[in-house]
């Protein structure tokens, strides 16, 4: 009992144990190896920004003063991006009350095919790139807003289907029980049991998805598909920089507006 | 039964809920009637004899995708997940400084704070593709330009979270350290970092996700990856060669979204 | 009448929930099922508007055999089978006058009853049913406003706008205090009177099931083990029921009126 404090330098523990010290080196050297790689295959390295610094500089100087004249013009195209996010949320947000159902597991006790089915179909969906669905409805629909609209409504579908499924599995399930007891039907069901618990988070969702369509649609001109984008694309080919400050302003203002707003109505509803 | 029926009284409403209920149903539908006065669709070109056309060439050959291109098209994925790699790890690093700029518990200076906060929300109000084409126009088309685009956009969600993580530790060790008389750099190191790391980690991880999603179409304006493969493809007409992209990144985003989440379940 | 002929029901995870259970329960008669919990209470009382299904036997109400019953032939059997439910079952976010007006949702047709266009004559039903458990000056409250015992009349007064001939109570009282619950047994004993409503409830309580039952029926393990008039019941009664001594916490309750 003496020594026991008698104090021994030489086998003293390390701050970590053993193990996890490997596990970290080897964490990063194989970040490190990644890193690496990624920069080969990418073919971008340190040099290339250094040499693209007095572009880059070059371009950003040009920015400036921005093309205050070109507001109005700006602001057309803006309203489009808007009208086209105010439509697509609209219909996805209708569209997502039967999908999201079929997608729930405790409302699709008994149709377990259709619920599987309808669940790795969203999954699928939201793997999708925004961008990609507007190349393929473009390639469909030709130029224009309403390829536009129809990439925003799958795409936002995917998110809102998946939040109000969630939602939707976590109700209290007694009040299901109170009207089905009292005769209802599924849909009756549906409409005095399910509905009322899941609105407030329903309507925040669609705000939600609202703001990431504003978001998605201000690019969607990138590909011929409506909105912003492509004042936006054609200011920057043709090299007209003062206009371009001023899109990416208003776009700026824009989207910092709807956030705003739509952040105070969702506090307010739930 | 001998109970004479009677019908409830009327809901009460105030007088100031009935103008607000009123002004609410008033906006709304303003939006709506400014939103499809102002819209211009031509559904007479939508819906036309070229469209059905279309859409019995377009929609099957999507569905059969060219496995020809199965090659190309996985070195130009490998290429996006490189591009979205680098530009998250870069970002995840960069985002730290701005994220302890941004805590509140960790700044005295509220201006420091604020700036830092409004700077990141600034980020993060434009896309990644908008960047990328920025950045496409400054240094060229290439692969850098999406790295770049992808670094800078990703610094404004990580920086926020990060920001977000600190200000929810445990500020008692903080305080037991400063009472051992630590200074402020091994506060850092044995009292903040190990609280953060793994949340840091996670939230990184989670933001790679998002990166390997834009960075499939940043090809599209020139930035490199598989989208520069749906962007040729496309202007040629060649939708086998897009179902062949389409499914690669179905494939390729799930993948990783199912990595991504079972590693950030082990750390956290 | 409800008739159980031999009714068995097995869960399908092999559990027993009912054991070959045979008895008649008559027009307007209130009914006390005790037992432990898991002696099959609630099964039985579940059996009865179909939440469960029986896998054996043959379950008769008012003549008709109700264990085939789907689709409009069910919910027509639950229109005229009300229920009262432990947690209350009403939708929290909703009024009161909206989960009231749901005990009409089998009276009316779904078109109909999702645009909320209800007959004078169903919002009369519901508002005097209101009044009936005196709660009509919570009208139009939110449910989530109310207190468990007033949750409770609320939803009496749902079933009763269901106007039904029977209605079930699956431990109607379990999650409120004594008083309260004197409260609510007084209303269920009330409209059985009134309205010569079959009532069937399910009691842990030992004193509140001799107060308030006309007819005790007891139950072990998924099988019939008692049934006769509130007379003929004894502690020993009881004993014989849960298969042990009566303990103090079963007779909570005791003979407190509001």
């Amino acid at each position: 009992m003496t020594d026991s404090h008698v104090l021994q330098a030489d086998n003293a523990p390390g701050l970590r144990a053993g193990n996890m010290k490997w596990k970290l080196t080897g964490l990063f050297t194989m970040i490190a190896i990644l890193y690496a790689a990624s920069f080969l295959y990418t073919g971008s390295s340190l040099a290339d920004l250094w040499n693209g610094l007095p572009t880059i500089a070059a371009m950003f100087a040009q920015l400036f003063p921005p093309n205050w004249g070109y507001a109005g013009e700006a602001w057309l195209y803006l309203s489009e991006t808007f009208h086209m996010a105010i439509i697509a949320t609209t219909a996805a947000a209708v569209v997502c009350i039967p999908v999201s159902l079929m997608a729930s597991s405790n409302i699709m006790q008994e149709q377990r095919v259709l619920y599987h089915l309808t669940k790795q179909v969203m999954n699928i969906l939201r793997t999708i790139p925004d961008l990609l669905l507007a190349v393929i409805f473009v390639g469909i629909f030709g130029i224009g807003a309403f390829s536009g609209i129809l990439a925003l409504v799958i795409f936002s579908l995917g998110i809102l289907a998946k939040l109000l499924a969630e939602t939707v599995e976590a109700i209290d399930p007694e009040p299901l029980d109170a009207v089905r007891a009292s005769g209802g039907s599924t849909l009756q069901v549906i409409w005095y049991a399910v509905i009322p618990q899941i609105l407030p988070q329903y309507t925040s969702f669609s705000l939600y998805v609202f703001e990431i369509n504003v978001r998605a649609s201000l690019v969607l001109g990138f590909v011929g598909a409506g909105g912003i984008g492509q004042l936006l694309q054609r200011s920057i080919s043709f090299m007209d920089y003062d206009r371009t400050m001023m899109i990416i302003l208003i776009i700026f203002l824009a989207v910092v507006l709807i956030e705003y707003i739509s952040g105070k109505i969702r506090e307010a509803v739930l | 039964m001998d109970h004479t029926l009677e019908l409830p009284p009327e809901k009460r409403m105030t007088g100031v809920r009935k103008v607000k209920i009123a002004l609410i149903a008033a906006s709304i539908a303003a939006l709506y009637i400014w939103t499809f006065a102002g819209i211009s669709i031509d559904l007479g070109r939508v819906f036309s004899e070229q469209t059905l056309n279309n859409v019995t060439r377009v929609i099957p050959q999507l569905f059969q995708p060219d496995l020809a291109m199965a090659g190309n098209a996985s070195l130009l994925m490998l290429q996006t997940l490189a591009m979205a790699f680098a530009g998250t790890l870069a970002a995840s690093i960069l985002a730290v400084p701005f994220g302890f700029l941004a805590a509140k518990n960790m700044m005295a200076s509220k201006a420091a704070n604020l700036l830092s906060k409004w700077s990141l929300d600034g980020i993060r109000a434009f896309p990644e593709i908008m960047l990328a084409l920025i950045f496409v126009s400054a240094v060229g088309p290439s692969p850098f330009a999406g790295v770049l685009a992808i670094a800078i956009g990703s610094i404004g969600m990580l920086g926020k979270l990060y920001a977000e993580v600190i200000e929810s530790i445990d500020m008692h060790i903080i305080e037991s350290l400063e009472a051992n008389g630590a200074g402020r750099l091994q506060i850092l190191v044995y009292g903040v970092i190990p609280q953060v790391v793994p949340e840091f980690l996670s939230y990184a991880i989670y933001r790679y996700e998002i990166d390997v999603r834009s960075s499939t179409i940043l090809g599209l304006v020139g930035a490199g990856g598989i989208g520069v493969l749906i962007q040729i493809s496309t202007m040629n007409r060649n939708w086998d060669e897009v179902g062949m992209a389409l499914l690669m990144i179905i494939l390729v985003v799930t993948a990783i979204d199912y990595l991504s989440s079972f590693i950030r379940k082990r750390i956290v | 009448m409800i008739e159980f002929n031999n009714v068995s029901l097995t869960y399908p995870n092999g559990h027993q929930g009912l054991n070959d259970v045979n008895i008649q329960i008559n027009d307007g008669e209130f009914v006390v099922i005790v037992g432990l919990s898991g002696a099959g209470k609630s099964t039985f009382i579940r059996s009865i508007n179909r939440m469960v299904t029986p896998t054996e036997g043959e379950l008769k109400v008012d003549e008709e055999n109700i264990l085939p019953l789907q689709g409009k032939k069910l919910r027509s059997l639950r229109t005229k089978v009300g229920m009262i439910f432990q947690h209350y079952n009403l939708v929290k976010r909703s009024t009161v006058m909206k989960n009231v007006i749901a005990g009409r949702l089998g009276h009316t047709g779904t078109v109909r009853s999702l645009l909320q266009l209800f007959d004078k004559e169903d919002r009369a039903l519901a508002y005097t049913n209101l009044k009936r458990v005196n709660i009509a000056e919570k009208v139009h409250a939110r449910a989530d406003q109310l207190s468990g015992g007033q949750q409770q009349r609320v939803s009496i007064a749902r079933v009763l706008t269901q106007e039904p001939r029977v209605v079930l109570a699956d431990e109607p009282v379990a999650s409120l205090d004594p008083p309260t619950s004197h409260q609510v047994m007084q209303y269920l004993k009330r409209i059985n009177k009134e309205d010569k409503i079959t009532t069937i409830v399910n009691l842990h309580f030992i004193d509140m099931a001799m107060e308030y039952a006309d007819r005790i029926i007891g139950m072990r393990g998924g099988e019939v083990v008692f049934d006769g008039p509130v007379s003929e019941v004894s502690e020993k009664t009881f004993e014989d029921i849960y298969g042990r001594k009566i303990k103090e916490e079963d007779k909570v309750g005791g003979d407190e009126h509001d």
